[in-house]
């Protein structure tokens, strides 16, 4: 469509639920308040890694007010695993925790009650009878014999059809490594990071009198949400109704499916209203992080800045579960080249549990990791070559019709545009052939793009 | 001691869309006889101004004002599937699912106007400003609210539309890694400038400079929203958070704001930025997802800055007074 044509896409109208927001009279979970609502709070491992050998709620139970207690017994569907739904499995973590637990902050035992603070003082008096078990905290660590093993197919990782790892294999990176002028090579450890919303995590559910149970959530994702939901309580999905598309904050910490399960299952056996929303520690202390990683480059450079290889081995830790994290590890794979041609690419990318928080989706979603590896690298190898930051990124980045060494061609390439236009709006000199690149200036045919073939500028 | 400043760079590129496709959205489309369109659908707005985006993508699409546009979200019961709001993908996925049902519900709203101005629906245009009428003949034109209403009570029909997104999941290779993980790629490059104090450790951001390539901006203002507020959160992770200061030692958690760093109004740098917009070929109007990329590119940028500034190879993140002493003394 020409532009001219284009009356309302490309104007800066007001936003719709800005007054609403800045206002207070956006509705947020912590906001709705149901007749006869109740509220609950968990139970939660104190250790790294235990066994459960009893849970005693007969002081609990005493706590007026107290109205239910919840274990895994009662959940019909207790294994799962998120992404089942796109066909991730196997399932391997409980809704709530049942011989042992995995990290510290584990859901172990849910309780209802008429008050928040009856429910934290019914928590507060469950007595746990908990045998301490050897941790792992480490991602190599995790992987070496002798390791605590955590994960029933006893293997700590991820297992990629078949394969310990998600692998990249395109061209030949020895043989490039060989023809290389340098060898640059650096380790990246981009650490957890918490999403921080300004709501926190929280869901409220109602039994309906036609036996529906409705549940009002922050979820980012609402038939992701209640597709799972209705997994784990084997009830048919037109049992449930979710309600929400208004959020205080996600960037990936709210499509866990963590509280509308257990709280609409509790919901429909009390026949009340059950309200389950994370308080501010919760959301810090046990809901799921970004995902750390540590990823070892090796690169092989030409002396006149091209680089003709990469072979990279990256951790990605998981923490205890699945999650989302096994498939942020091929979106990581995937990018770990950056925006750049390299003609020779090995990547092994394994997905590790250790005895941590579970990490799963956030913002850049395996991919966060994999831009900080690549443009720190980039530098490094700038350094070792002696050329100028920007004319090195210049020289290297993908054009539309290059080969990504995950075989798909290039077709909306602009890197080398934005680079310029970064220089020219700092006012960095950038000299020819780099001033007259453009993302369009190679033939469109991908055979020409071989492996081990430096293009000419 | 000393405040040494230092400038870096980084380039990067971001996937639209769940990684290998898979993630359909639908919108439906249907038009009431108050004149309004109301699109239904199951997407979350997070607070990034989705909903006024799509409502825009639905006007265009439509050739009707904004105002008789109503986005109808949130409710399993009465919108169609949506997969979520992630992956940079619902701009891109429910925009081109409403162009789709945009282009059904006109088509019978033309129809309807058509018999009402004795005319042919291809000679029928709307015009933005609620009237649809003869291409060329701007005295033959009626108002959507008659248009619906002839419809309803005149002709019958209804005037309504469906639209889906749909890449199917193809899967990945598990020998090679072949596979398709986006729709389309958003590029940036970001110039972070800092100023590192060599005896506190203590970094300041003090501008960042950014170009983005995004298709084509629906809303420039929500734009330079996302950019200013990614480029926030983004100088968070290179200089303040992290759950687990001491990784992959678990002690040390933060349990809230007062103890968890994240930027203030005092960090927040000088930011200048341009928009470049090379239309996607398959995104709604051309639109390219950008929501997470905003904040993972000032990340290396600030990161290369410090390097630059005191000759370090820091290469983890956040880089806290502590990690720019320890590497000061290293290079010792």
């Amino acid at each position: 469509m020409a532009e001219q044509d284009l009356k309302v896409v490309g104007q800066s109208v007001l936003r719709r639920d800005g007054m609403s927001h800045v206002t207070g009279k956006t509705q947020y979970i912590d906001d709705i308040l149901l007749p006869a609502m109740t509220h609950l709070k968990m139970v939660r491992s104190p250790l790294h890694h235990a066994r459960i050998r009893s849970i005693d709620f007969s002081e609990a139970e005493k706590v007026p007010g107290f109205v239910r207690a919840f274990t895994y017994k009662d959940v019909p569907k207790n294994i799962y695993t998120i992404l089942c739904l796109i066909g991730v499995g196997p399932d391997e973590e409980p809704v709530l925790a049942e011989q042992e637990v995995l990290f510290k902050g584990e859901q172990i035992a849910a309780i209802v009650a008429e008050t928040e603070e009856a429910a934290n003082e019914a928590v507060a008096r469950v007595r746990l009878d908990l045998e301490e078990l050897p941790p792992v905290f480490d991602v190599e660590e995790a992987l070496k014999p002798g390791a605590p093993i955590i994960k029933p197919w006893g293997k700590n990782h991820f297992e990629y059809e078949g394969h310990h790892c998600r692998r990249i294999r395109f061209g030949d990176v020895e043989k490039a490594f060989a023809e290389a002028d340098y060898i640059v090579e650096g380790c990246y450890e981009p650490k957890p990071i918490e999403h921080a919303p300004l709501e926190t995590t929280g869901c409220v559910a109602k039994p309906e009198a036609d036996g529906r149970i409705t549940v009002y959530t922050n979820t980012q994702a609402l038939y992701f949400s209640m597709d799972n939901t209705a997994l784990i309580l084997q009830v048919p999905f037109n049992k449930l109704h979710f309600v929400g598309g208004t959020v205080g904050g996600g960037f990936g910490g709210k499509v866990d499916v963590i509280v509308e399960p257990i709280a609409a299952l509790a919901a429909m056996k009390i026949g009340r209203p059950v309200k389950y929303l994370y308080t501010r520690s919760e959301e810090f202390n046990v809901s799921s992080t970004r995902v750390a990683y540590r990823i070892y480059f090796k690169d092989g450079v030409t002396k006149d800045g091209r680089i003709i290889a990469r072979k990279v081995i990256s951790y990605a830790d998981a923490g205890a579960y699945n999650r989302h994290t096994p498939y942020a590890v091929t979106k990581h794979a995937a990018n770990i080249t950056g925006p750049y041609m390299i003609p020779n690419v090995y990547v092994d990318a394994y997905c590790v549990y250790t005895n941590r928080v579970p990490t799963s989706a956030m913002r850049g979603f395996g991919v966060t990791s994999a831009s900080f590896a690549t443009e720190v690298q980039m530098d490094k190898i700038a350094r070792t070559v002696g050329m100028d930051p920007f004319e090195i990124r210049l020289l290297n980045g993908y054009r539309n019709g290059d080969m990504r060494p995950y075989q798909k061609v290039v077709g909306d390439a602009t890197l080398v545009e934005v680079v310029q236009a970064a220089a020219e709006m700092v006012g960095h000199p950038v000299r020819e052939p780099y001033k007259s690149m453009h993302s369009w200036d190679r033939d469109y045919s991908p055979e020409r793009h071989q492996p081990l073939q430096a293009e000419e500028v | 001691m000393a405040k040494v400043r230092g400038t870096g760079i980084s380039s990067v590129n971001y996937p639209t869309g769940m990684n290998l496709g898979g993630d359909p959205t639908q919108a439906l489309i249907h038009m009431t006889t108050t004149g309004t369109f109301v699109i239904s659908l199951a997407s979350t707005d997070l607070g990034q101004g989705l909903k006024t985006v799509l409502a825009q993508i639905g006007a265009e699409a439509l050739g009707v004002p904004m105002e008789n546009v109503l986005i109808d979200t949130g409710d399993t019961d009465t919108g169609p599937h949506c997969m979520g709001t992630f992956a940079s993908r619902t701009t891109h996925r429910a925009g081109n699912a409403i162009i789709m049902a945009a282009e059904e519900a006109k088509k019978t709203l033309f129809e309807i106007v058509a018999d009402e101005l004795e005319a042919r629906p291809d000679d029928l245009e709307a015009d933005g400003t609620g009237f649809i009428g003869v291409k060329g003949s701007p005295d033959r034109k009626i108002h959507l609210v008659d248009a619906a209403l002839a419809g309803h009570f005149k002709y019958g029909k209804t005037v309504a539309g469906r639209g889906i997104f749909f890449k199917p999941n193809l899967g990945v290779d598990p020998e090679t890694g072949k596979m398709d993980p986006d729709s389309t790629e958003a590029h940036a490059c970001v110039v972070a400038e800092v100023e590192v104090d060599t005896e506190t450790g203590d970094v300041k951001v003090l501008s960042l400079h950014s170009v983005y390539e995004i298709g084509r901006q629906v809303n420039p203002a929500l734009v330079e929203g996302q950019i200013r507020g990614g480029s926030v959160m983004g100088l968070g992770h290179a200089l303040y958070e992290s759950t687990e200061p001491y990784y992959p030692n678990p002690e040390h958690r933060a349990g809230g704001f007062f103890e968890y760093i994240l930027p203030l109004a005092p960090d927040v740098p000088e930011m200048e930025m341009r928009v470049l917009e090379y239309p996607s070929e398959n995104g709604p109007f051309g639109v390219k997802g950008f929501g997470e990329m905003t904040a993972n590119a000032p990340i290396p940028a600030i990161v290369n800055a410090i390097n630059n500034a005191l000759g370090t190879e820091i290469s983890c993140h956040p880089v806290t007074p502590e990690v720019v002493l320890r590497a000061l003394e290293a290079k010792k």
